[in-house]
């Protein structure tokens, strides 16, 4: 028998390795805190996520469900290793950039040691299946998987010797993320890789019941008992203002809770320590008298007379509402001769990136420096110095990786703990959330009941609309003010409806916040709407697909808010690449339906829907601004602060830049983001990257050209060469050679330096909703055919077509990948997605779809140029989920009769409504 | 046998090689056993370790699948992907195939028979095809060994008939219904890493004439323990598979063993429909599978 010695030693990439690891210690804790191993991504400690993946004497197993002691003599191979030695690993490193499979990167190591043990264990070249039984265990919520199965057929064939960047790098090329090279070596450094092993760590104390008073025991003597733990932290050691928000007059959430809690998983408290105590540590050893009370968890509830009110100046538990009006609704609607109502339900959905919260903070020269996960370095440090109490210029954020963020990472998590810990302690401090940290006290997409009535004339003409929605905005407003906006302004579809009212309010519970998801509260209003659609196709007995392109918005006709493009409208050119497409899906439908008859239970049906998105702010101020300098060695320098969280905007930004500068991607640094050495770019949010700062990065662009150019007073259309230290200006015949280094630095050593900003023009809209809200729009329409087994009510996605009005695709590649991990989150919301508080706080209970759910999707990339756009791009990250869940919820319905109207649509809830059916 | 000394007096992590060794450790004081990790890990909150652990892995006895003398008999450290690599007679085939359904390939490849077993989640994947086995529990302490039948020896959710100091050294399967057919059903919300709502073992085996003289059914994740279905099993004797394509052949009373709770999955009413449903189509896919003996 072998009895440990407090020594395990082993081979880590091929090198020995030996730590002394508490019993029972997870080898990816052993990995990433004593041996430095960072690439070994945790993103759920449970197995359920599978970023951990790691070799084991070649075997694939999950690190976090393996104890260190269990590795004694073996070797360990991590894709850092691997990308470094194993041909396989080398082929999947090039393959997942060039099909785009690495967006955010964060599971992108349990991908390739993944792909690569299946590489090493098949002969020849394995199918799609055995990329997914071998694949099945990571989960990703970016790519929506097909690329990351192109990526390892690729490799195993081979086949992919294509260079990387293609041609110049500019606008409109397909090239890999610039940024690719560090997600698929794990050298890539998130949220929880940047604080080294010895800065003390951090936990959150947080509130175990929805609603609870509490008291916070002595923590002299807490202190004192816990051996390691150096300092606790509450209300009392905010230095700031203890209030804090996302939008101006709704500041209602505290860093730490006072007196009451008011969502499951609200802090109340942290503890700081060395690694080692933190890991010992047991939260319930905190000294903190819970004392729940009544609360309410659901609209119903909530809105009720009696009800507990969670803020005292918001009567009702409304937090506010959005309206639209246009034309007289009541009386379109009586004079319809079709009309089509209905009651819809959606749930809390969770982001779920694989990578939950967590970042590092420490103090210098005076002031506090916060590396984070983030979507918005600027809000951050001006949210962060307001809790602190210290002026914005005393804080320095610096967006670190972010492993996916889809909304909730614009609001703050770990920042103000961190701020505030170093602040008190002097030390750098680290913190990273537990998968339950994240799911229980993060922000969610808001569950919606919506009621809609819509009508059309018999020639197939809509009439009117009305909408009435009320959002579940939980606890606190975060985004939630953005949400009740953005819907009225929606709610109509991508459609020409001339008569309409359009009402949401969001309702606050004793849930966690509600904030931004993907789409902002759209993509529910787009359920009710597109699936009522459908039904008043069906009493009119015109094709779904037909009445949408006879309804489709169009250049020169009002939106719902008044508002005419006079061009750029592209719903009808979606819709109609659409149509080769659903004749023959709806044909095989029918053709696979009849045999079925026979003796089976699957029955295929093909949906159809559509959906739009204002790109950026509503009727707000929504500035970026890009900088640029070029060295006097030839390189330009881009800094870039327009946060890249897997949708790509280091590329794209950095492509259109090179298109207006007019040189080769391949000259251009990126510097940032960095709020000390970047401009405001923004949030990255509302699809408004590529289309807001997109146009910043080309005035900057264009700008520096300008100044080069005036160097040697060349047309604006010479040719330039960067070379160091001489820059070639072709100008026509004549040919100029400048010596930059025969120029004049700036303080930060550029030669020539620039600065765009971009704004978009919008106005306010009016008391009834009238008004132009966006500069631009970006519109989509989806095919999803399904397969529902009608004895057991599960639904299999088939296939989904998806045509998306970008405008112009700056990066084909890019713009595929965002469609695809849309769609992916679509399907995730129409048939598996239900967060519910206190029950799903973890990755098993709470299902995303997985690699074995997303099926083949054909894009279909349609550039109706916007003026406003850089190069006539728009938005699209936010379109890409809108129209998936309805095009399913239809899908549904022509495969096997029934109408869903309450989301997710699970096994149990398709089958009784086969049942209800069935029985008249 | 000084660092035993030293270690034992704070905390130890132990990797017996033998069951006498595992056995004499687990007499002296409490170890939790580790296997696999796939259940120990996710349950595991910070600061809530226990403190001795005792890695059964390198257990010569409790490693493998080895056919015995009166059947057949799984190593209690087993792994989901050795069951899947090794060469097994028909009757296995709905353990395997429950096997591939386990979690994903890096729970396959860690997770453990014994492990599956005594960790007694309502939802197990490995139980439902070794009920229908008639599989027995093999358990042994420094008192000695034991035997118990697996419907007996887990006793209630995440409740196992198992005294402190012992532990689960195998699964012996009785032999005979080798050329039996079996198959498994597993029906979830997703594709791969997913718990089940409800699953189905079915082992069948058919006569001369192609009438089936031995049925078990089992029913995972609609009771607190998995459940045969002794009525269900009974009706389907003497029936062949024509009869069987020719309508429902699963009753809802034949499902009375049945206790499903309604949960975050599914309605508990639908539990018992798809139970229905998953019950035919693995007896009809068992069915085909069985060599007629």
């Amino acid at each position: 028998m072998t009895v440990a010695n407090n020594i395990t030693a082993f081979r880590l990439n091929g090198q020995a390795a030996a730590v002394s690891p508490a019993i029972g210690e997870r080898l990816s804790e052993s990995l990433r805190e004593r041996l430095g191993a960072r690439d070994v991504k945790v993103g759920c400690d449970a197995g359920d996520c599978g970023a951990c993946s790691v070799l084991v004497d070649g075997e694939l197993v999950c690190a976090c469900l393996t104890a260190t002691q269990q590795v004694s003599g073996c070797s360990i191979e991590t894709l850092a290793g691997l990308v470094g030695t194993d041909q396989h690993a080398i082929a999947l490193a090039e393959t997942f950039q060039a099909h785009g499979a690495a967006q955010c990167g964060i599971c992108t190591p349990g991908m390739m040691v993944s792909a690569v043990s299946l590489l090493r264990n098949c002969q020849g070249s394995p199918d799609s299946f055995a990329i997914q039984e071998s694949l099945g265990g990571v989960l990703c919520r970016c790519t929506g998987y097909r690329k990351i199965i192109d990526a390892v057929k690729a490799a195993a064939e081979s086949s992919n010797s294509a260079s990387l960047l293609l041609g110049e790098g500019g606008a409109g090329e397909p090239v890999c993320r610039i940024d690719g090279p560090g997600k698929v070596s794990g050298e890539e450094k998130f949220g929880d890789d940047v604080g080294p092993a010895d800065s003390l760590s951090m936990r959150i104390i947080r509130s175990p019941f929805p609603r609870a008073r509490f008291e916070i025991g002595d923590l002299d003597e807490f202190l004192a008992d816990n051996d390691g733990i150096e300092f606790a932290l509450t209300a009392a050691d905010v230095t700031g203002n203890n209030r804090y928000g996302v939008m101006p007059g709704f500041a209602d959430q505290p860093v730490f809770a006072v007196g009451e809690t008011r969502f499951r998983g609200e802090a109340v408290a942290a503890v700081a320590g060395c690694w080692d105590a933190m890991r010992g540590f047991d939260d319930d050893l905190f000294p903190v008298e819970w004392n729940a009370i009544d609360h309410v968890q659901t609209m119903d509830e909530a809105l009720r007379p009696e009800a507990p009110r969670l803020h005292g100046d918001r009567r009702g538990n409304i937090m506010c509402g959005g309206f639209v009006v246009c034309g007289n609704v009541d009386k379109a609607l009586h004079e319809a001769d079709a009309v089509a109502e209905g009651s819809f339900q959606t749930s809390f959905v969770e982001h779920a990136y694989i990578e939950p919260e967590a970042g590092f903070a420490y103090l210098e020269d005076g002031r506090v420096v916060v590396h984070a996960c983030t979507q918005a370095p600027y809000m951050d440090r001006e949210t962060v110095a307001e809790i602190i109490g210290l002026d914005p210029e005393k804080v320095r954020i610096v967006p670190t990786g972010c492993g996916g963020g889809f909304g909730s990472k614009l609001d703050l998590s770990v920042q103000p703990f961190l701020a505030l810990a170093t602040l008190k302690s002097g030390k750098p401090v680290r913190l990273a959330y537990s998968r339950q940290d994240s799911m229980q006290s993060t922000t969610k997409r808001h569950p919606g009941k919506l009621h809609v009535k819509v009508g059309a004339t018999r020639d197939g003409r809509l009439a009117g609309l009305e909408f009435k929605g009320d959002y579940n905005t939980g606890a606190y407003a975060s985004w939630g003010p953005t949400v009740v906006n953005r819907v009225p302004v929606h709610a109509s579809g991508p459609y020409s409806v001339r008569h309409y009212r359009a009402e949401a309010r969001g309702i606050h519970t004793h849930c966690p916040p509600s904030g931004a998801f993907r789409g902002f509260g759209v993509p529910q209003a787009a359920i009710a709407q597109e699936s009522l659609l459908d039904e008043l196709a069906e009493q009119l007995g015109i094709d779904a697909l037909e009445f949408r392109i006879r309804n489709a918005l169009a250049n020169g006709v009002p939106t719902v808010c008044g508002q005419v493009f006079s061009q750029g409208v592209g719903i009808r050119a979606c819709l109609e690449a659409l149509r080769p497409y659903w004749r023959k899906s709806r044909q095989e439908d029918s053709g696979y339906n009849r045999s079925a008859e026979e003796n089976g239970t699957v029955r295929w049906g093909t949906g159809v829907a559509a959906g739009w998105y204002g790109c950026g702010n509503t009727s707000l101020a929504n500035p970026s601004s890009i900088k640029a300098g070029l060295w006097p060695g030839g390189t330009v320098a881009l800094h870039q602060g327009a946060v890249d969280i897997g949708q790509g905007s280091n590329t794209v930004i950095a492509q259109i830049f090179a298109e207006a500068l007019g040189v080769n991607l391949r000259s251009i640094k990126q510097v940032g983001a960095d709020t000390d050495i970047t401009p405001d770019a923004g949030k990255t949010s509302a699809s408004r990257q590529t289309f807001v700062s997109g146009n910043a990065a080309f005035a900057a662009g264009s700008e520096l050209r300008r100044k080069i150019l005036k160097l040697c007073n060349a047309s604006a259309d010479a040719k330039l060469e960067l070379g160091s230290p001489v820059v070639r200006i072709s100008d026509g015949a004549s040919d100029h050679h400048v010596d930059l280094e025969r120029l004049e630095c700036d303080r930060e050593g550029y030669v020539l330096a620039a600065t765009g900003t971009y704004d978009p023009p919008t106005k306010p809209l009016d008391e009834f909703g009238q008004g132009e809200p966006y500069a631009q729009f970006g519109y989509a329409a989806q095919l999803a055919t399904v397969a529902v087994d009608t004895a057991l009510g599960t639904v299999k996605v088939k296939k989904v077509v998806a045509a998306h009005d970008v405008g112009k695709a700056i990066n084909p590649v890019l713009v595929e990948g965002q469609i695809h991990g849309g769609v992916a989150q679509g399907i995730g919301m129409a048939l598996m997605e239900e967060f519910v508080p206190g029950r799903t706080e973890n990755l098993h209970d709470y299902l995303i779809p997985t690699i074995g759910d997303v099926p083949p999707i054909k894009c279909l990339i349609i550039e109706e140029p916007d003026i406003h756009g850089p190069f006539g791009a728009k938005g699209l990250g936010e379109h890409a989920l809108i129209p998936t869940a309805p095009a399913i919820l239809n899908a549904i319905y022509n495969a096997c009769g029934v109408r869903l109207r309450r989301v997710p649509a699970t096994p149990d809830r398709v089958l009784a409504a086969i049942r209800e059916t069935e029985n008249g | 046998m000084t660092g035993w000394i030293r270690v034992a007096t704070e905390s130890s992590y132990i990797t017996p090689e033998t069951v006498a060794e595992a056995t004499r450790a687990l007499s002296g004081r409490s170890f939790t056993v580790l296997a696999g990790g796939t259940d120990f890990f996710p349950a595991l909150r910070p600061g809530t370790a226990p403190s001795d652990l005792l890695d059964v892995r390198k257990v010569g006895e409790m490693k493998g699948i080895s056919q015995t003398g009166d059947g057949w008999r799984i190593g209690g450290s087993t792994t989901w992907t050795e069951i899947l690599q090794c060469n097994l007679p028909p009757c296995f085939q709905a353990l395997k195939e429950a096997a591939r359904e386990v979690g994903s390939l890096q729970i396959q490849n860690s997770g453990t028979v014994a492990g599956n077993i005594c960790n007694a989640s309502p939802a197990a994947d490995g139980v439902p095809p070794l009920l229908a086995m008639d599989a027995v529990v093999e358990t042994a302490s420094i008192e000695g060994r034991r035997l118990v039948p697996l419907g007996e020896f887990i006793t209630g959710v995440r409740k196992i008939d198992l005294p402190r100091n012992s532990l689960v050294i195998a699964v012996h399967v009785p032999g005979g219904d080798e050329r039996a057919g079996s198959a498994f059903e597993k029906l979830g919300s997703r594709k791969y890493l997913v718990i089940s709502i409800a699953m189905v073992a079915a082992l069948v085996k058919l006569d001369r004439e192609g009438l089936i003289a031995l049925a078990r059914v089992a029913v995972g994740a609609c009771s607190p323990v998995a459940r045969r279905l002794v009525a269900l099993e009974r009706s389907l004797l003497g029936k062949s598979v024509p009869d069987l394509h020719k309508a429902d052949f699963v009753m809802p009373e034949q499902l009375e063993e049945l206790t499903p709770i309604g949960d975050i999955r599914s309605s508990a009413e639908y539990r018992l429909d798809a139970a229905r449903e998953i019950c035919q189509r693995a007896i009809i896919r068992a069915c085909a599978r069985s060599k007629a003996c």
